[in-house]
C-alpha cells in the first residue's frame, strides 16, 4: 500500500462537551502528508479544544482520531510537536539544559537531545546561547528557543497555535522559512490562527470552525474560487475622461482615473466583457479576477453562522 | 515511569543546586555549632587567669586552709590589713579577703570584706562565696555539736517509680517525660516539614502555570506524571535536607556535650547503676535522660515516623498541588484556597500537643486513626508505645486515603493547570473532579 496516501492526521466526528457547552461539535477533517494545514476560527471557536484532543491533553467524548492510520495512542506525543498559544519556558534554566529536558520528555536520549539542541541552536545562529539563562534572553530569542523545543524531536506532525503572535517581522520570517523547510523534509504542519493573511500565504488546505462546528474546508484556492463574486479589476488608458458605464454585461462598482472594478452579471464571460471594452477603443494594461480574501470569506461565513 | 523520573530529576536538581537551598541546609547546623562554640567560649573566659588573693583570717574560719577555688589562689597572711595594703601597690595579688570575726551561730547572714581596686568576676565571686559558705556551715555544725552524716540523712529524695502490671517492660520515672518531649518534637517537626515542602510543591505548580510552560509539558507527559514527578522531586529535596541535618545535628550534639563535659558512655553506665542515682544532681538527670533516650525503641520509632511523614507529605503535597493548579497568578488567592489544607494540619498539631500529655485519650486515639490528622498525631503517640493494632489500622487507613487523595488531586490538577484568567471557586474545583479526561 502506498503510505503517502494515508493522511498524517484524520479526525472523524469529534465531540467534546464541557458541562452545558459543546466545545467541539462533530468535527471531521484530514491533514495530508507534507502539507501545511490551517485550522481557522474566531476566538472561542473550538480550535484549542481540537488541538488539545489531538495532542492527547484532553480526550474527546466521542469520535476517532487516527495518526498515520493508527488510532491515537500513548506513544504518539513523541510524533507530535506542539507549540501552544499559551507558551513559556522555565526562566531559571539554561538554554541548553532546557532544550535537552524538553527533548528527553519527548523520548529522546540525553545524547541525541544534546546533539539536536546544538544543531538547531547553530541553525538559528544561537550557538553561543547554550549557557545563557532563559530569563536573560529577549522575547524574540525566547520564541526561537520555544520553536526549537517544538521541533527538536523531528515530529511528523507539527502543531502551531498562533505561532507568530508576539514575534517581530524578522523572527516571524525566520520561523516561516523554517516551516517551509520542515514541510520540504516531509513534516506536516497544522497551523491554527485567526489571522487570515498568514493563512492565505502559508496554508494549502484549511478548515474553518465556528462555535464548535466545521463551517468550511478545502484548499485555499478552491475556497476562494467557490466564494468568488465575479469581480474583475482593469487598468486602462486611451479614453481620457471617458467613464465606463454599467451595461447588461457588467456593473461598474468603483472607478478611478484609469482603474475600475467590475462585477460581471450572470452569464457574462471574460471574452464578451473584454471584447466590448476593447471595442470602445481603450487600451487595457491589466486585467484580473479579484478573488475574495479569506478574511472576507471568514467574516461572511462567521456572521452568517452566528446569525 | 521514565518521564516521572525525568521530571523528578529536574525538580530535584534545580532545587538542590539553588543557592538558597545550600545556604539553609548547611548554614542552619553551622549556625548551631557556632552558637554552641560562642556560648562555651563566653562561659570559659574570665576563669583562665590565676588571681592571687591574700587571706587575713585571724579567727581561723578557714581552718583547713584551702589552697584555691576556681582560678583563685589563696595566700594566707598573718600580717595586719594595714601592712598587707602597703604591698598592694606591687600588684602581686588581686585583693585582700579579710575575715574579721567568726559568724554568730544563729545568724542567717555573714559578712566579710574584700579589699581591691578591681572587681572579681561573677563566677569568681560565686566560688569565693562557696568556700566561705562551706566553712561557715562546718563552724556552725561544730558549734551546735551536730554530726554531718545525721544532717544528710534528713534530706530525702522522693521518686515515684512506675511499674508495669501485665507487660514485662521496664519503665522509669523519666520515660513519660522523655517520650513526651520526643513526641512533641516529632509532631511539630512533621507539621513544619509538611507545610514547608507542601507549599513548595504549590509554588512550583503555580510557577509552571504562570510561566505558561505547563501546556508544552503536558503535550509530552500526562498531567498526573507531571504532578507526581513534582511531588516526588520536592519530597526528595526534603529528605535530603533532613538527612543532612540528621548527620550534622548529632555532630553538633557531640560538640555541644563535649563543651559541657558530659561523656555519653559514662552517662549510660552511671544511670544503670542504682547507687549512683540516689543523689540526683543536675548532671545526673541529664545522664538519666540520655540513657532513657537510648532505651527507646528507635527501630520502631524511626521507620514508623518516616512512614507517616512520607504518606502525610504525599497526601498534603497532592492537595497543595491541586490548589496551586486552581489559582492564577494571585498569591492572595492561593492563601484563601490553602486554608482548607491548613485547617486539618493545624488541628493535627494541636491534637498532637494534647496527645503528648494524654497519649491514650480518646481524642488522641481517634485522631490517630483519621487520615490527614493521623500523619502527625500517630508519630506523637508512637514513643509511648500504643497498641500494635491501632498502629496497623491507622497505617492502612492512611495509605488508602493518600492514594484516593492523590487520585482526586490529579483530577483537579489536570483541569486547573489549563484554566487561565478565571478565579476558581470551591464549587468549581469539586466539579473538575467529574470532568472526563483521557
Amino acid at each position: 500500500m502506498d503510505t503517502t496516501s494515508i493522511p498524517v492526521l484524520s479526525l472523524k466526528d469529534i465531540v467534546k462537551r464541557y458541562h452545558n457547552h459543546l466545545a467541539v461539535d462533530h468535527v471531521s477533517f484530514e491533514v495530508a502528508k507534507g502539507t501545511i494545514f490551517g485550522l481557522l476560527g474566531p476566538n472561542g471557536a473550538g480550535k484549542t479544544s481540537l488541538i488539545r484532543i489531538i495532542t492527547r491533553i484532553t480526550a474527546a467524548d466521542s469520535g476517532t482520531i487516527m495518526l498515520e492510520g493508527e488510532p491515537l495512542h500513548a506513544l504518539h506525543p513523541s510524533m507530535i510537536g506542539y507549540m501552544p498559544e499559551e507558551r513559556g519556558l522555565y526562566k531559571k534554566m539554561k538554554v541548553g539544559e532546557h532544550l535537552i529536558y524538553l527533548a528527553q520528555l519527548k523520548g529522546l536520549t540525553f545524547k541525541d537531545a544534546r546533539k539536536k539542541a546544538k544543531y538547531w541552536l547553530e541553525k538559528f545562529e544561537a550557538g553561543n546561547w547554550w549557557d545563557k539563562k532563559i530569563a536573560d534572553l529577549s522575547k524574540g530569542m525566547q520564541q526561537k528557543i520555544q520553536f526549537i523545543a517544538t521541533i527538536i524531536h523531528d515530529p511528523k506532525l507539527i502543531i502551531l497555535d498562533e505561532p507568530f503572535s508576539g514575534l517581530d517581522p524578522i523572527n516571524a520570517n525566520l520561523i516561516k522559512d523554517e516551516i517551509y523547510q520542515l514541510k520540504e523534509k516531509g513534516a506536516s504542519i497544522l497551523f491554527s490562527t485567526h489571522r487570515m493573511e498568514q493563512v492565505e500565504e502559508i496554508c494549502e488546505q484549511i478548515i474553518l470552525v465556528n462555535q464548535g462546528k466545521k463551517i468550511l474546508d478545502g484548499s485555499v484556492s478552491n475556497i476562494r474560487k467557490t466564494y468568488k463574486e465575479n469581480i474583475y479589476s482593469i487598468e486602462y488608458s486611451g479614453l481620457d475622461a471617458k467613464l465606463l458605464v454599467s451595461n447588461d454585461l457588467y456593473e461598474v462598482t468603483t472607478q478611478d482615473s484609469g482603474m475600475a472594478t467590475l462585477r460581471f452579471n450572470a452569464g457574462a464571460t471574460s471574452y464578451a466583457v473584454l471584447k466590448s471594452l476593447l471595442d470602445t477603443g481603450m487600451d487595457i494594461h491589466h486585467y484580473n479576477e479579484v478573488l475574495p480574501t479569506l478574511n472576507e470569506i471568514f467574516i461572511k461565513k462567521v456572521s452568517q453562522n452566528n446569525a | 515511569m521514565h518521564k516521572i523520573w525525568l521530571i523528578t530529576q529536574r525538580e530535584y536538581l534545580t532545587r538542590v543546586m539553588n543557592k538558597a537551598f545550600l545556604l539553609t541546609t548547611f548554614l542552619t547546623p553551622v549556625g548551631f555549632v557556632l552558637f554552641f562554640l560562642i556560648m562555651g567560649f563566653i562561659m570559659d573566659t574570665g576563669s583562665d587567669k590565676t588571681k592571687n588573693i591574700v587571706v587575713i583570717d585571724p579567727v581561723n574560719l578557714l581552718a583547713d586552709k584551702p589552697a584555691s577555688a576556681n582560678n583563685l589562689k589563696f595566700l594566707y597572711s598573718n600580717k595586719s590589713l594595714k601592712d598587707v595594703k602597703q604591698d598592694y601597690g606591687n600588684k602581686t595579688f588581686h585583693g585582700i579577703l579579710e575575715i574579721a570575726a567568726l559568724p554568730i551561730d544563729s545568724a542567717s547572714s555573714f559578712q566579710v570584706d574584700y579589699h581591691s581596686d578591681e572587681q572579681l568576676a561573677i563566677d569568681e565571686m560565686v566560688a569565693l562565696e562557696e568556700v566561705l559558705a562551706t566553712h561557715v556551715r562546718a563552724h556552725k555544725l561544730k558549734a551546735y555539736n551536730l554530726d554531718e552524716k545525721v544532717l544528710n540523712h534528713l534530706d530525702t529524695d522522693i521518686s515515684i517509680t512506675p511499674k508495669s502490671v501485665l507487660e514485662e517492660k521496664e519503665i522509669s520515672s523519666l520515660t513519660t517525660i522523655v517520650s513526651s518531649v520526643i513526641g512533641g518534637i516529632v509532631g511539630y517537626a512533621l507539621f513544619f516539614i509538611i507545610t514547608l515542602y507542601g507549599s513548595q510543591v504549590m509554588r512550583s505548580v503555580m510557577e509552571e502555570k504562570i510561566n505558561r510552560i505547563v501546556e508544552v509539558l503536558i503535550s509530552s507527559v500526562k498531567p498526573f506524571e507531571l504532578m507526581m514527578g513534582k511531588v516526588i522531586g520536592v519530597g526528595l529535596v526534603g529528605l535530603t535536607q533532613i538527612g543532612i541535618w540528621l548527620i550534622l545535628i548529632p555532630l553538633i550534639f557531640i560538640v555541644g556535650t563535649a563543651a559541657y563535659g558530659i561523656d555519653l558512655e559514662s552517662a549510660s553506665q552511671m544511670a544503670a547503676n542504682p547507687a549512683a542515682d540516689q543523689i540526683l544532681s543536675q548532671q545526673d538527670k541529664i545522664l538519666q535522660v540520655l540513657s532513657e533516650l537510648k532505651a527507646l525503641n528507635w527501630w520502631a520509632i524511626v521507620p514508623l515516623t518516616l512512614y507517616y511523614f512520607l504518606l502525610g507529605y504525599f497526601a498534603y503535597a497532592a492537595l497543595f498541588a491541586a490548589v496551586g493548579s486552581a489559582v492564577g497568578e494571585d498569591i492572595n488567592e492561593a492563601q484563601s484556597l490553602t486554608l482548607p489544607i491548613m485547617l486539618p494540619l493545624l488541628a493535627a498539631v494541636y491534637i498532637g500537643f494534647s496527645a503528648v500529655s494524654a497519649p491514650d485519650s480518646s481524642l488522641a486515639v481517634y485522631a490517630s486513626m483519621i487520615p490527614l490528622l493521623s500523619s502527625i498525631v500517630m508519630p506523637v503517640r508512637i514513643p509511648f508505645g500504643p497498641p500494635v493494632w491501632e498502629i496497623a489500622l491507622s497505617m492502612i487507613l492512611l495509605l488508602l486515603f493518600t492514594i484516593l487523595l492523590i487520585w482526586l488531586a490529579g483530577k483537579i490538577y489536570r483541569v486547573g493547570i489549563l484554566m487561565y484568567g478565571k478565579k476558581a471557586s470551591f464549587k468549581e474545583i469539586i466539579k473538575w473532579m467529574s470532568y472526563h479526561n483521557t
